[in-house]
């Protein structure tokens, strides 16, 4: 195998691995904490993708996209938690599908009302529309480079607010004992919608940072919503530290996968097996990662410490 | 008595809806009406899970999927008896079953939702990699079932068809779930722990309910190919198992015979929606919402208290 090939794939599945992250950190935050299973949690990242998109349709600006997604998914999270979701959180999960699956329909109804059902699409910023030189020889575009970087410093942000400051203290504190937080005296409900609307713009974040990589299109959240549940299912329900593991392993397995899995297969069975049976098998790669980690451990790689 | 009267009477309507609907010319209405036999037959097979085993499975359209695509691929190299279409659905859709299940009962509550989501999209995605077999773009189907002397292209004898697997689905779940077998299952959902100590097989009592789910929703999915005579991975994409959920939630969870109603009301739903706007997935979410946040029963909950105050 080329081993420059392999070393941007690998980059790719890193660059896919901290979407992730961003993706489930939020969602894993929300349940571990007010244990909501947030299916509409694909929709906050289509929304800062819509966000960022227009934003930068009207001003030219990228950084005022990113400004602009952030601030739309925190206002529409925190408004959606109040206005419905936090009557859920008690309920039967039961309810919280059908709650959140209704969510999504309007959502995706909303967008193609508001922007048309075409796919809009954003270019990267001048100053990264280039490749840098990683390695002599090895190329690699600046700005999936740029949203390495952004993931990996979102995650230590995330690490430094959870384990260092008095939000995160109380984060800690509702994620292991809710009734006892609020027994002393601390605002719940106010916690409550900040977690999530700090769930909300990380996803925004990141639908906002795969625009220019992807199309910006209604029911665009849905494919990213599945591969990160099988991210906290694979990382363990409630864990950042089991998410931010699963995130990067997933996103390596799955792009690894696509990548070189029908080519090795054709070394083994020959061309035509390998033709019909190498792209199903890659794209089912992730789950069956999934499903050798339940076998092995069904409380997921790094069970949290409660539900 | 009266309840059986009751049921006689809604069976002896639904088996002369196509004779009415020919004598009046609105044949349309027959299609209409096998489609919403055949995502009853689908919900039931979900409540026995969800309801009374107390298993919420988001990755139920990948049994449709498994139903739909062994009609599709008998039917492209030439065998079309619906016999053979069903023991196909119903093995594969038990073997899949069996294979998931064993993992996904390993776990509970949320982490079982999303691993059935999961395979369920695993299944998704192979099917559009089964390039052979339309792929993406999904397979049309030239040649209709028959089972025996009965031509299933016709669309009566399809919603008569339909209607008998229906009843047959009813009655095998309602007995069931009232058998020893059913009570372990409803003891195991009610309080597991109580049911362990109790040294009742908690685990396989549930997978063997999965598995007979399984196969029930895969002949749904073969009779819905039949009646569309089109198969495409969008059968199994995860909006359809969101759909029977909410099937199952609308008609009243742990009824089973509400899901009839609950697929009726979806569907006629999405119809009359659908008439009024394009936009209609917006009111549909709307409804959902509010649905969830207000009344816990779903439709049959609505009778009760209708009945209660009447």
């Amino acid at each position: 195998m080329d081993p420059v090939l392999v070393l941007t794939q690998a980059l790719n599945g890193l660059q896919l691995g901290v979407m992730l992250f961003l993706m489930a950190a939020g969602l894993t935050l929300v349940f571990g904490i007010m244990g909501l299973i947030n299916l509409a949690h694909g929709a906050l990242y289509m929304a800062g993708a819509y966000a960022m998109a227009a934003t930068v349709a009207a001003t030219d600006s990228f950084l005022a996209g990113i400004a602009a997604a952030l601030l739309a998914a925190a206002a529409v999270g925190a408004v959606v938690e109040m206005a419905a979701l936090r009557r859920l959180y008690d309920r039967d999960h039961l309810d919280q599908v059908l709650a959140t699956f209704g969510l999504i329909l309007c959502f995706n109804e909303l967008v193609r009302l508001i922007w048309g059902p075409a796919a809009l699409f954003v270019t990267v910023p001048p100053a990264l529309s280039g490749t840098v030189e990683i390695f002599a020889g090895v190329p690699y575009p600046a700005y999936r480079l740029a949203v390495i970087a952004v993931g990996i410093a979102v995650a230590g942000g995330l690490y430094l607010l959870i384990a260092r400051t008095r939000l995160g203290m109380l984060i800690r504190a509702g994620a292991s004992n809710r009734t006892m937080v609020a027994a002393l005296g601390v605002d719940i409900r106010l916690l409550y919608t900040a977690v999530f609307a700090l769930g909300a713009a990380l996803a925004a974040l990141a639908g906002a940072i795969a625009a220019p990589l992807l199309s910006v299109e209604p029911g665009m959240g849905e494919p990213v919503l599945i591969l990160t549940l099988v991210v906290i299912v694979v990382g363990g329900i409630g864990s950042i530290r089991g998410a931010f593991v699963a995130a990067l392993l997933i996103g390596f397995i799955d792009t690894m996968g696509r990548a070189f899995l029908p080519a090795m297969l054709r070394e083994v069975t020959g061309p035509a097996t390998a033709a019909a049976v190498g792209p199903a098998l890659a794209s089912m790669l992730i789950y069956l990662t999934m499903a050798v980690v339940l076998a092995v451990r069904p409380q997921g790689l790094f069970a949290a410490r409660t539900g | 008595m009266a309840r059986v009267a009751v049921w006689a009477g809604l069976l002896a309507a639904a088996i002369l809806l196509p004779i009415a609907a020919d004598a009046v010319g609105e044949t349309y209405y027959v299609g209409l009406a096998t489609r919403i036999l055949v995502f009853a037959l689908a919900a039931v097979a979900l409540d026995l899970v969800l309801g009374h085993g107390g298993m919420v499975s988001l990755g139920h359209a990948a049994f449709l999927g498994i139903g739909a695509y062994s009609v599709g691929i008998w039917t492209t190299h030439g065998v079309t008896s619906a016999g053979v279409h069903w023991a196909t659905a119903i093995a594969a859709g038990g073997a899949f079953a069996l294979a998931t299940g064993l993992l996904a009962l390993r776990t509970a509550g949320v982490a079982f939702i999303m691993i059935t989501l999961a395979f369920g999209q695993m299944l998704y995605f192979l099917a559009v990699s089964l390039k052979g077999y339309g792929g993406d773009d999904g397979l049309t189907l030239w040649e209709a079932a028959r089972l025996g002397p009965l031509d299933l292209g016709h669309d009566a004898t399809l919603y008569w068809v339909s209607l008998a697997w229906l009843v047959a689905a009813l009655l095998l779940c309602r007995r069931l779930v009232a058998s020893p077998f059913g009570l372990v299952l409803q003891a195991s959902r009610s309080n597991e722990r109580r049911a362990r100590a109790l040294g009742l097989e908690v685990g396989r009592h549930r997978l063997a309910a999965y598995v007979l789910s399984g196969a029930l929703t895969s002949i749904a999915g073969a009779l819905l190919v039949h009646a569309t005579d089109f198969v495409s991975p969008a059968y199994m994409g995860w909006q359809r198992s969101g759909e029977l959920v909410v099937m199952v939630i609308l008609g009243g969870v742990g009824t089973l015979a509400g899901g009839v109603f609950g697929a009726a009301a979806l569907i006629l739903l999405e119809e009359v929606l659908a008439g009024l706007t394009q936009h209609w997935m917006l009111l549909l979410g709307a409804l959902l919402i509010a649905m969830a946040l207000l009344s816990r029963r779903g439709v049959a909950g609505l009778l009760d208290r209708l009945r209660g105050r009447a």
